[in-house]
């Protein structure tokens, strides 16, 4: 905090100017999280102010507080100086904050134009005047600049096109904060270029922009001030000119890198999975090869929806494939099912344990055991095993340091982190030769991610082959032997050891301009 | 006198504690009993009677056998409600093929017998496949299927019999499954004891059993765990409809006749039988055992409430009153939960 301090009065000399919106003190509880803890936070007119933070930092928390989705548990808002209720998103509109989301909240069945409008249609004697909702519309489309026409259905644009409507809906009323998640995530250059010209434009309006990234670059290329946030507590406010990635990343995690991420000794030996020529019906994949052998940590880079996780999806049997070939261990298992190819050895662990992993209202023990009741010593034939199961599970909650070590306890009344020991100690119920990791560590607190990727080197030193899908650099960055970054469904790059550099990742996350 | 006052004070507070460990453990359940039982006792003598509670236990044979199928369908996060249908269509084809054969051959009372239950609990399960196919291949909505199911049986029903009870099936059919006596025991009892023992060994001891309460859980997870998805709720319609025709099979033969008419009642006293039971509507919660009490306390309050002269239009009122009460009190119970979580 002290540091924070100092960084912050001595950072810059228009410190005095009255803040547009301050967080005092703020709080919100969860059940049995603690989401956000005391924070202070505070962003000027004109200025563009980065959050900076893990996943499960309390980054969407905040701003869904700010934003007008959440409400706070204690503290208080501040706006102009004024002390606000915010109840609700559309009375944050009405006081000119507002927030894109990195979840869309547009409905694809309906218009560009009268997506923009939604809930705030414009009227005359009552009914929609759709010439001058049109009118405003293009207005509004022009300003920004988005090659977007408003009569077009939002389920026929592109995710980036989406993307846009959903910025510019922020645009229809007067402004005052605008909120951004990460909303380059899925923009081209270009676009991307556009819309930080367009964050220029309002900043002098005296707009304040609230904006989420893990992105370094654009944290210098935009970035006015820093606030790093991590479990729920503001740990520094820093200058954004001035502060060094190290520093960034120190702050963030709250420890030193080598300290988080384990040395792994690869031993790389025969090819276990081979993925050839692999494309999806909607082309989500395609033409996707890829190897990974026993005894390496693969990784697969690129942006959120570039196709790294549909690719392994479609693998793991839970997709369709279109062409190409999955060969796993020799043996060419295109289009397998997901029971037969767990049966194989393929073992793919998903990114959302709670809409895709776990059996929330059941044990632990039960969660443990599912994939594997197939087997000893989790059943006998098509009975059970109980005193087996019971056995096992217990082991393995030892094993993953389950806290508190209750395995007849409901997962849903444990802690994210220890969630997602219950899921990784699936991998242990059954003999795997290939592990795929589908972002193994979102939304868990730092103590757990460095267990994690302890766990995932014992594995790899064990003689698996491991597949680990990420959008955390630093996880890329420190874990892997080679790795091949994504884009656009395709596989744009594959780099291996030293090759492997933030630079050179990040190069490949976004289209280059003709080539 | 002070330190009585304090002792009274942590009784009332222990007393208050337990009641609430005991809510969040067991639901509304045990509560309800208790009530019924109280209730029931000080507004009738009978009531508490030997022979009145065994006659409470023979009647709820019918109610407990098809609210053990309905809670497959809720395990799965579904309901069925063409439980009553199925009752029907089973009675009624039962019935009538066990009349044709016995008509044809008189001698061959065994062999109607036989072949009669099992046409009958065959034209019960084809419904469970029906609904079955439409849930897990298509994707309808349980709901939607089961209500249309529940039509297009009970107008099927109606049309084979013209809306008349079939008669003519052998004496002894009755005589046994539904009037018989082991030990002096009711045969129906028997039936129910078994299927409650098998339902929850196999619900508790096989893999299958255990899908089930995955897929109710989380279908995606159960997909991710190489589970098929699609054939246990498949199967789950079908073992509903396999348990619903059973118990149609007892009720003809206690009623003597093969009706269309018969568990008209059966969804919604089923689904609240298992409700209050603690069965959850989201899926992946429920245990055999307490839909078996479920069933008994919803004909234990009916059995009261006859004792008690309360007429049977009220008696209904009652029964939908209760059904909602369990859910709000299962609303209450996962609020207790919540925050007991930290």
């Amino acid at each position: 905090m002290t540091e924070a301090d100092k960084s912050t009065e001595g950072g810059s000399g228009d410190g005095a100017a009255s803040p547009l919106l301050e967080t005092v003190g703020i709080s919100k509880q969860y059940p049995g999280v603690l989401a956000l803890d005391r924070v202070d936070f505070t962003l000027r007119p004109g200025e563009v102010h980065v959050l900076f933070g893990e996943n499960g930092a309390g980054k969407s928390t905040l701003i869904s507080i700010l934003a007008g989705v959440q409400r706070p548990t204690s503290g208080e808002v501040r706006f102009r100086g004024a002390r606000i209720e915010i109840d609700s998103v559309h009375q944050a509109r009405a006081l000119g904050i507002s927030a894109v989301f990195q979840e869309f909240s547009l409905v694809p069945q309906m218009t560009v134009e009268d997506n923009l409008f939604l809930g705030a249609e414009i009227l005359r004697g009552g009914v929609l005047d759709k010439r001058a909702i049109r009118a405003r519309a293009r207005e509004i489309i022009a300003r920004l600049g988005f090659p977007l026409r408003p009569e077009r259905r939002v389920e026929q644009l592109t995710r980036a096109e989406q993307q846009m409507v959903e910025i510019a809906k922020a645009f229809r009323s007067d402004l005052s904060v605008l909120i951004l998640d990460e909303p380059t995530a899925s923009l081209t250059d270009r676009e991307t270029e556009q819309l930080f010209a367009l964050i220029d434009q309002i900043k002098a309006e005296g707009v304040g922009i609230i904006y989420i990234t893990h992105r370094m670059q654009e944290i210098r290329r935009i970035g006015d001030r820093i606030t790093v946030l991590r479990d729920g507590r503001t740990v520094a406010t820093l200058d954004a000119k001035t502060a060094g990635d190290d520093e960034l990343v120190r702050l963030m995690t709250g420890r030193v890198i080598s300290e988080l991420f384990p040395r792994i000794r690869f031993a790389p030996g025969e090819e276990r999975l081979r993925v050839e020529h692999l494309t999806t019906p909607k082309r989500t994949v395609a033409d996707v090869s890829l190897t990974a052998a026993a005894g390496e940590i693969v990784g697969l880079a690129g942006l959120v929806g570039s196709g790294k996780s549909e690719a392994m999806r479609a693998a793991f049997g839970l997709d369709p494939i279109v062409s190409g070939r999955v060969i796993l261990k020799g043996e060419d298992v295109t289009g397998a099912s997901t029971r037969d190819l767990l049966a194989r050895g393929l073992f793919y662990i998903p990114p959302d344990r709670r809409e895709e992993g776990l059996v929330m209202m059941r044990s632990c023990r039960e969660n443990i055991a599912l994939p594997s009741l197939d087997r000893p010593p989790f059943s006998r034939g098509v009975f059970l095993d109980r005193a087996g199961e019971a056995r096992k599970t217990a082991e393995l909650a030892e094993r993953m340091n389950l806290q508190p070590r209750r395995i007849e306890r409901a997962v849903d009344f444990f802690s994210g982190g220890n969630q997602q020991k219950v899921l990784l100690a699936r991998c242990l119920t059954r003999p795997v030769d290939v592990f795929v990791f589908d972002e193994p560590t979102v939304g868990v607190d730092v103590g757990t991610r460095a267990a994690i990727y302890a766990f995932i080197r014992d594995l790899c030193e064990a003689g698996a082959a491991i597949v680990l899908i990420s959008s955390d650099l630093p996880e890329i960055l420190h874990l892997t032997r080679r790795v091949y970054v994504f884009y656009r469904g395709r596989v744009q790059a594959e780099l291996e050891g030293a090759a492997i550099s933030e630079e050179n990742l990040l190069r490949h996350f976004f289209e280059r301009e003709a080539a | 006198m002070a330190s009585q006052d304090t002792q009274v004070a942590t009784a009332k507070r222990d007393i208050l504690y337990w009641t609430k460990a005991v809510f969040i453990r067991l639901g509304v359940l045990p509560f309800l009993l208790i009530v019924a039982i109280v209730v029931f006792t000080l507004m009738s003598d009978n009531f508490l009677s030997a022979r009145n509670l065994t006659n409470v236990v023979r009647q709820s044979v019918y109610l407990m056998i098809v609210s053990l199928g309905q809670m497959f369908a809720l395990l799965t996060g579904g309901f069925d409600l063409s439980v009553g249908t199925i009752l029907a269509i089973t009675s009624v084809v039962g019935a009538s093929v066990m009349a044709a054969i016995y008509a044809g051959s008189p001698d061959a009372v065994a062999l109607a017998i036989a072949v009669g239950v099992l046409a009958g609990i065959a034209a019960g399960v084809f419904v469970g496949v029906c609904n079955g196919i439409g849930v897990a291949v298509f994707g309808v909505s349980p709901f939607i299927m089961t209500l249309g199911m529940s039509s297009v049986g009970f107008g099927i029903a109606l049309f084979l019999t013209g809306g008349v009870p079939v008669y003519g099936m052998p004496v002894e059919f009755g005589e046994f499954f539904g009037f018989g006596l082991i030990l002096g025991i009711p045969v129906p009892i028997y039936a129910a004891v078994i299927l409650v023992v098998l339902t929850w060994l196999f619900v508790n001891r096989t893999r299958q059993g255990r899908y089930f309460y995955a897929v109710g859980g989380n279908v995606k997870a159960a997909r991710l765990s190489g589970i098929n998805t699609r054939f246990t709720l498949f199967i789950t319609y079908v073992l509903c409809a396999l348990l619903a025709g059973i118990a149609g099979m007892l009720l003809t033969a206690r009623l003597d006749t093969g009706e269309a008419n018969t568990g008209a009642s059966m969804p919604l006293e089923s689904i609240a039988a298992c409700v209050i039971a603690g069965v959850s509507l989201r899926g992946g919660v429920g245990r055999v055992e307490n839909v078996a009490l479920g069933a008994l306390f919803i004909v234990l309050v009916q059995n009261g409430m006859n004792l008690a002269r309360i007429e049977s239009y009220l008696q209904m009122v009652v029964l939908g009153a209760l059904l909602i009460l369990a859910v709000i009190a299962d609303q209450l119970r996962l609020r207790y939960i919540a925050g007991a979580r930290d």
